[in-house]
């Protein structure tokens, strides 16, 4: 982020800054976080930021890092990610989101019919394949998930 | 190749070895399927028969398969009548019945039961068919099938119907592709094979072509497998028997046919294929039907570790 962005969103003194969002998910980010009822401090977004490549949303939450979960759930919607942890006023920590070979409990089936939408004792498994773009693949039914992913996340 | 222990969930999982090994073995079991040879095989064996959904055919080879190896068959029942009914889960039907028998073969209307069931049993699980899921028994009788009565290397088949949603037809294609099978797709415009199935199919080496007639295919292919098209398929009843007469095998469109041509189904037929078709040489459903008994028959050998390869 160049000073002018900057002075836009106040800078913070510990938290999380996850940057490189794809422009348009800061809000499907914030739903995986649980924000607001599960942030008590100030939460900035940033959204259409231009950035290196094009333009891209920026959220920035005070006093509160991310699970490893959480951070799984953003790299399904967000692949080119960075989640920075800032420790007074400084980057600590900086990494590109991951993206998960597989995923559980993470994303619902698309197939009402598949047998992880019915009352059994297991939760939804998919695995991941990135080729022109990430695709999701039922364990159970097979069935692919590859538009609109925020929209099945559980 | 070890089996023992085995599920057989899905034909995605099979490799050209594997499926050779089990066609091979299907050709040892014929003669005691036939009933021309005896076997204790699988003496002392139960095989668990949990079938939520009808499905008598296959039901009932399966059967065959287990009696015709000296073993033994525990049958669910009507699914009414059971605490399935009450609504009990299938993971506790499974870890239930895990406890009964050394193998088990389920049939359910979800996508991916088969799957779930492996997960909860210590025992093999035998897919006979999940909701428009996998089928991995009836692939591999079409496959012998075509091995016994015609040839699976360098073959030319034609796929006629319901191409869309026919999942067997689709695994038969991936299977076939294994073989580097020339593979010709007859179906009406609105019943036609997924572009991405094609394009996998292409992929893994088979030559595809798409047609609308048979007429363009028949005398030109080793096999042509028939498929039933479901009137439900179409809003309008008369563009339906349209249709359903365009593809329709009868004897006059036999007459130019090579000796060798064999006609597939996987039974029930509606009115695909014409009755007059039955008495001539190029006829295979009747026969397929019986080969399902030999297939299943080395696969529950080899799951149960009675057979190794
Ligand atoms: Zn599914």
């Amino acid at each position: 982020m160049n000073e002018e962005q900057e002075l836009r969103v106040k800078r913070i003194e510990n938290g999380t800054v996850i940057d490189h969002i794809n422009a348009g998910q800061a809000l499907n980010v914030l739903k995986i976080l649980g924000i607001p009822d599960s942030s008590q401090g100030v939460v900035s977004v940033l959204l259409n930021s231009p950035g290196k490549f094009g333009i891209k949303d920026v959220v920035k939450i005070e006093n509160r890092e991310l699970n490893v979960r959480e951070v799984d759930k953003i790299a399904l919607i967000a692949p080119n990610a960075t989640i920075n942890i800032i420790r007074n006023f400084n980057v600590s920590q900086k990494k590109k989101v991951h993206i998960p070979t597989f995923v559980e409990g993470v994303v619902r089936c698309v197939n009402p019919n598949c047998i992880s939408n019915s009352n059994e004792p297991v939760t939804s498994k998919f695995d991941v394949s990135v080729e022109e773009s990430l695709r999701l693949r039922c364990t159970y039914c097979g069935r692919s998930i590859s538009e609109d992913i925020a929209k099945h996340l559980l | 190749m070890k089996f023992k222990g085995h599920h057989i969930i899905s034909m995605t999982s099979f490799s050209r070895d594997m499926i050779d090994s089990i066609l091979e073995t299907a050709e040892r079991m014929e003669p005691i399927a036939l009933g021309k040879q005896r076997s204790g095989l699988l003496t002392g064996k139960i095989l668990a028969v949990l079938f939520f959904e009808p499905s008598t055919r296959t039901r009932m080879s399966f059967e065959t398969a287990m009696y015709r190896l000296g073993g033994d068959v525990l049958n669910l029942g009507s699914v009414d009548a059971s605490s399935i009914a009450k609504g009990e889960t299938l993971a506790d039907t499974i870890r239930v019945v895990d406890g009964y028998a050394d193998a088990i073969v389920l049939r359910h209307p979800k996508e991916g039961a088969a799957q779930l069931a492996a997960e909860f049993s210590t025992i093999p699980i035998l897919n006979a068919g999940d909701g428009a899921g996998h089928h991995p028994t009836q692939t591999l009788l079409d496959l012998y099938t075509i091995k016994r009565e015609s040839r699976l290397e360098g073959l030319k088949i034609a796929l006629a119907g319901d191409l869309k949603y026919g999942r067997t037809v689709h695994s038969l294609c991936y299977a076939l592709s294994l073989y580097g099978a020339e593979i010709t797709l007859i179906s009406p415009r609105e019943l036609r094979m997924p572009e991405e199935i094609i394009s996998d199919l292409e992929k893994r080496g088979a030559k595809v072509t798409e047609t609308d007639t048979i007429e363009d295919a028949i005398n030109e292919v080793d096999v042509i497998y028939m498929t039933r098209i479901q009137k439900e398929r179409f809003p309008d009843p008369a563009e339906y028997e349209k249709v359903a007469n365009r593809l329709k095998i009868t004897p006059e469109l036999l007459t130019d046919a090579r000796p060798e041509l064999r006609i597939m189904h996987p039974l029930p037929r509606v009115n695909e294929i014409d009755t007059g078709v039955d008495e001539t040489q190029h006829a295979c459903y009747f026969k397929q039907a019986f080969y399902g008994v030999p297939v299943r028959m080395a696969l529950l050998a080899l799951v149960l570790g009675a057979i190794e390869i």
